[in-house]
């Protein structure tokens, strides 16, 4: 692709990460040494069949789980060993992350959904202090991903498409750095499916944003700018494919 | 910010919560009624017990009593005079009533507590005038069926109503008919003239002619029997004049107020079937009462006295013991007139308050092992304990209930805090903290605490207020008199409302809320957010 970044150092960074877990009495590896990394501005998609580990290697890069080898690099320092409360606030300033199954709050609007990043990093005071600033950052996020006019709409009563892209702009309201997305069209027919990923496409280009997306779907995979495969708990890394590419190396 | 969304949030969505709410809503509820009409009762009792008492209590130690009753008065007004309202001198002494019931011709003896009083000195102390029958309309299920007999401003005294005169009258009148055909058909059995005793009966509600006519002939005999060679000539008490005489008879000397519960009982009315109060002896008859003397060691002696009126505190053990009797008299039966001995003050202070003082002074003003000074809490002191204790416990075991409803808000929040694992983990991979996820549930319980405890004082104060018209509804409801008035003397179910109690019992159900949602929030806020997360 032509319109590769420049990539000096990497944003984010998994070394020799593995993780098992425990099956009874077997330890049973499900990452064994997985090394991967993002330059910021940079759009990786992970590959890997169902049960390869993809959401595990995405948890303990976003923080949300712990290697039980190796370490997460941020901008190139640690930060898979730092107390609850700092990874708390990187995941709610650095992270976002987008799910198969949206997970949107049910009780919420999607309004509501959408500040709910914001309303955990301030106070009551300060998003008091803030709330039409917060609600405009919001707002304005709804309108990128087409939901203006879904505001007052609980979850339940929006489509799969819509529900996802309330989720991708709920990711989006802090301003993140870096966008994990664990199959983000995993659970949508292909039109919607491709309509977020022209969103993700898009934001990658217009914002420079850094996205990790894990996902199953080769043709999937094949719009981003580099893609990796997820085989047997190892990283075997691709050069950058395009959807050609792909196929022809299924067939091989 | 988002912990008190979504706190509202899950109040608002979850019907579940409805069940925590009202659930404390019920315990609190129950425990301000109860509290209320415990406190009402008690405060209640206190009053009638205090009000018969008077504020202290200056007793002698013996049953001689205490010589001169008024050097003894001054004594005590020249210790603590500018504390003191009122005092007045008191004989106590146990004895023995014996009276006639008219319905069944039976002779009672019950034991009775004597009280040698002055009338208007008592009503200084207390509101006496308020509990004799003579001076209050009756009042038969809230409605009055009998005027006073007496009008307020009328001294108390030892007179005779009017209705009590004529009662006498006819009983002297009959009595003496009957002495007269047992000594002029002598062998044979006295036989009752209807003629001249039906005028007077058909006023009596469902009187039994014989029974009634036969009652005096009893009592006759019994005094006869009992009272013959004491000083106490029961003849002559009986008939001060000549049995021949036609003049009207006059009351006798000893003149007593009689405990109510002494001389009635409840009985249901064949025709309303409804329960009655049926009185055995009424103003103008004549009771035999046996007490001994202040000598040593004490004789026996009997006398008779003309029951003036009844009386009626409200204090059931006041009311079927005690005997209120002119105090000249009884000094004058139990030998005690010449040296005007009494065996009691009693004192009403013009502020409690003061009565630790007033008790410290009258000790120093009476030489010691003399007297037993008291104040009228210290003397029931029994009785008030046992009531506290009781509340005690009730409230223990009142508060288990909102205990119960603590155990519901567990059992319903774990639910809650499993059915929204994976809403913790996505709050966890958007930033939220273990703290702000176990602050949700943390205020979740505090919400439902608060709005529960608000409902359940709103409620429970509602139902005090009301709860004469709620007695009302149930009743009629039921069928059955669900608060007897006649049975616990009151009017009204009385109640009293401590405002600490109903912030103690709010804050204590607010507090069992929390505590109860601290096992599931720390539940929550302990959940791994990928465990979370992937949870199904
Ligand atoms: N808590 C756990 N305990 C035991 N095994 C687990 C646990 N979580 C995941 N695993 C196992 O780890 C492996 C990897 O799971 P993971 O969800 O990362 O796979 P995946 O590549 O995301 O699969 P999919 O494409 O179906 O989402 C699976 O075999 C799963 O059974
Ligand atoms: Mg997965």
């Amino acid at each position: 692709m032509a319109e590769i970044l420049k990539m000096t150092q990497p944003l984010i960074t998994a070394e020799a990460v593995s993780r098992s877990y425990l099956k009874g009495q077997h330890q049973v590896p499900v990452l064994r040494g997985v090394c991967l990394s993002a330059a910021r501005g940079e759009f990786v998609s992970v590959i890997g069949q169902s049960g390869s580990g993809k959401s595990t290697l995405l948890h303990i890069m976003g923080l949300l789980d712990s290697p039980d080898v190796g370490e997460v690099l941020l901008g190139g320092s640690r930060i898979d060993n730092l107390n609850p409360a700092a990874r708390d606030q990187l995941r709610n300033h650095v992270f976002g992350f987008i799910f198969q199954f949206y997970h949107l709050l049910p009780e919420l609007s999607l309004l509501e959904n959408v500040m709910t990043p914001l309303m955990i990093r301030h106070s009551i005071f300060g998003f008091w202090k803030r709330r039409h600033e917060i609600r405009h950052a919001a707002l304005s996020i709804l309108q990128q991903t087409g939901l203006e006019h879904r505001l007052k709409h609980r979850p339940a009563e929006l489509s799969g498409g819509e529900m996802q892209r309330g989720a991708i702009a709920r990711a989006l309201v802090g301003r993140p750095e870096i966008l994990l997305a664990d199959e983000p069209t995993g659970n949508l027919d292909a039109e919607t499916g491709a309509g977020i990923m022209d969103l993700l496409n898009r934001l990658n280009q217009d914002q420079g944003l850094t996205i990790i997306m894990v996902t199953h779907d080769n043709a999937i995979a094949a719009t981003a700018h580099r893609s990796v495969q997820l085989v047997q708990g190892r990283i075997q890394p691709a050069e950058v494919e395009t959807s050609q590419d792909t196929q022809q190396r299924r067939r091989a | 910010m988002y912990k008190l969304l979504l706190c509202v949030r899950y109040l608002k969505t979850r019907y579940i919560a409805l069940a925590c709410i009202i659930s404390v809503m019920l315990g609190v509820a129950t425990m301000i009624v109860v509290n209320s009409v415990m406190a009402g009762f008690t405060t209640e009792m206190r009053d009638r017990l205090h009000n018969f008492l008077a504020d202290i209590v200056i007793e002698s130690r013996g049953t001689a009593g205490i010589e001169d009753a008024e050097k003894q008065m001054e004594r005590v007004k020249s210790a603590a005079g500018q504390y003191i309202a009122a005092m007045t001198p008191t004989i106590e002494i146990p004895g023995m009533m014996t009276f006639t019931d008219p319905w069944s011709g039976e002779t009672y003896t019950a034991p009775v507590q004597i009280q040698g009083i002055d009338p208007a000195g008592k009503a200084q102390v207390g509101p006496l005038q308020d509990y004799l029958d003579s001076y209050n309309p009756l009042l038969e299920d809230g409605t009055e069926v009998r005027p006073a007999l007496r009008s307020r401003e009328e001294p108390l005294g030892w007179e005779l109503t009017d209705e009590g005169e004529k009662h006498f009258r006819m009983v002297q009148e009959r009595n003496r008919l009957l002495l007269e055909d047992r000594q002029t058909e002598s062998g044979s059995t006295a036989e009752p003239k209807p003629s001249e005793d039906a005028p007077v009966f058909d006023s009596e509600p469902a009187a039994e002619g014989d029974a009634v006519v036969a009652a005096p002939a009893t009592t006759d005999e019994a005094t006869m029997s009992t009272a013959s060679d004491e000083g106490v000539n029961a003849e002559a008490l009986f008939n001060s004049d000549h049995p021949d005489s036609h003049e009207p008879a006059v009351p006798l000397e000893a003149r007593i107020y009689l405990g109510e519960g002494l001389v009635s009982f409840m009985a249901r009315n064949p025709e309303t079937g409804r329960q009655q109060k049926i009185m055995m002896v009424q103003p103008g008859d004549n009771v035999i009462l046996s007490t001994i003397t202040s000598g040593t060691p004490p004789d026996v002696t009997k006398f008779q006295a003309t029951v003036v009126d009844t009386f009626r505190s409200g204090m059931n053990e006041y009311d079927s013991s005690i005997v209120l009797m002119n105090l000249d008299s009884l000094q004058k039966y139990r030998g005690m007139h010449l040296r005007n001995a009494i065996s009691s003050i009693h004192i009403r202070l013009t502020d409690y308050s003061h009565a630790p003082r007033v008790l410290a002074a009258l000790e120093q003003a009476f030489p010691p092992g003399m007297v037993n000074i008291r104040t009228w809490e210290e003397k029931q002191g029994m009785l008030l304990s046992a009531v506290e204790v009781e509340t005690a416990i009730l409230n223990v075991l009142l508060f288990l209930i909102i205990a119960v409803a603590g155990f519901g808000i567990l059992a319903i929040f774990y639910m809650i805090v499993v059915e929204k694992t994976r809403d913790i983990g996505i709050l966890k991979s958007l930033g939220a903290s273990s703290g702000g996820v176990m602050s949700i549930f943390l205020s979740y319980g505090l919400g439902l605490g608060i709005t529960g405890s608000a409902a359940g004082v709103f409620i429970g104060l509602l139902f005090v207020e009301y709860i004469n018209e709620i007695e009302d509804v149930l009743s009629w409801v039921t069928g059955r008199k669900v608060f007897d008035e006649k049975i616990y003397f009151f009017l009204e179910i009385p109640t009293h409302v401590n405002p600490w109690m109903v912030i103690s019992v709010a804050a204590g159900a607010i507090a069992i809320a929390v505590l109860a949602s601290i096992l599931p929030a720390r539940r929550a806020a302990r959940l791994h957010p990928v465990r979370a997360l992937r949870f199904e």
